[in-house]
């Protein structure tokens, strides 16, 4: 419990911080480059455990999770494609996809359920920080009307994520 | 003879219209946007059910007692026929936020 708060704070405040501390609000190829990470890294992460998960929840709720992140991707290139928009690497970027690197470095040493534990946890930390800097930060800077629509649908697809990982974990208790 | 031809007419129209029961209906409900809707629904069992999904994920209506559990892929439209009565609450499994009702009268 202290572990899964703990890292959904970091998680948090890195996406709250780094956003910040730009001093203004993020550009659309910004948040469109932020969203695009946040997707790529629950992919890395649910790669990960459709490997080495061994609860059969987890493994198809890892599933899921290439799946929809996949399909959110791409329909995020496509639009970017569309407006011409060049996705634009930046500070918030840097820190999640540097963060989601060491997670899944210590989720790579665990094994069993004590893996399966960890990795639920964690998607339900990373999906409720996602889903507060969509919220609260992403969404609203958004100038775009497609963007902000598609974050939008994000928001509603990540909820359903969190819920549904949170049903999982509790499931492994 | 044609008196009793009518008659005969008339008894099998009469027969006909009480013999043949109310026409099995199809109802579409359509997932867009993580949105069943309409999101309550009355039907009756033997009516079809079109799921139509307009999204890219995969969605599925989970009736929560059980009575029927649907997996339609992105953007494709599958069938299903009502086989119970009852008021049932289903959900999307995979997208568990997304709650409708359907009604199924016997």
């Amino acid at each position: 419990m202290f572990v899964r708060l703990s890292a959904a704070i970091t998680a948090l405040s890195i996406l709250g911080s780094a956003a910040l501390a730009q001093g203004a609000k993020p550009t659309d190829p910004q948040i469109a480059h932020i969203a695009y990470t946040a997707g790529v890294i629950d992919i890395a992460a649910a790669k990960q455990a459709t490997t080495k998960a061994s609860n059969k929840d987890v493994k198809a709720f890892a599933q899921d999770m290439v799946r929809d992140h996949e399909a959110v991707n791409k329909q995020a290139l496509d639009l970017v494609k569309k407006l011409k928009v060049t996705p634009e690497d930046n500070d918030t970027s840097k820190t999640l996809s540097k963060q989601a690197a060491d997670k899944l470095a210590e989720l790579a040493k665990l094994k069993g359920a004590e893996y399966d534990k960890a990795y639920v946890a964690n998607e339900v930390a990373y999906h409720k920080a996602v889903n507060g800097a969509l919220e609260t930060q992403l969404i609203p800077s958004a100038s775009n009307a497609e963007l902000k629509s598609l974050l939008q649908t994000g928001l509603k697809i990540f909820q359903g994520h969190e819920q549904h990982a949170e049903q999982v974990a509790a499931k492994l208790k | 003879m044609r008196p009793g031809r009518y008659r005969l007419a008339m008894a099998a129209l009469l027969f006909g219209t009480m013999a043949v029961p109310a026409h099995a209906a199809t109802i579409q409900i359509t997932m867009q946007d993580l949105v069943f809707a309409p999101a309550e629904v009355s039907a009756r069992v033997g009516d079809t059910i079109e799921w139509i999904n307009k999204d890219v994920l995969a969605h599925t209506a989970t009736a929560r007692n059980g009575d029927f559990d649907v997996t339609t892929p992105p953007k494709k439209t599958v069938t299903s026929v009502l086989k119970k009565a009852g008021s049932v609450e289903y959900y999307c499994r995979f997208h568990p936020n997304m709650k409708a009702v359907l009604t199924i009268a016997p």
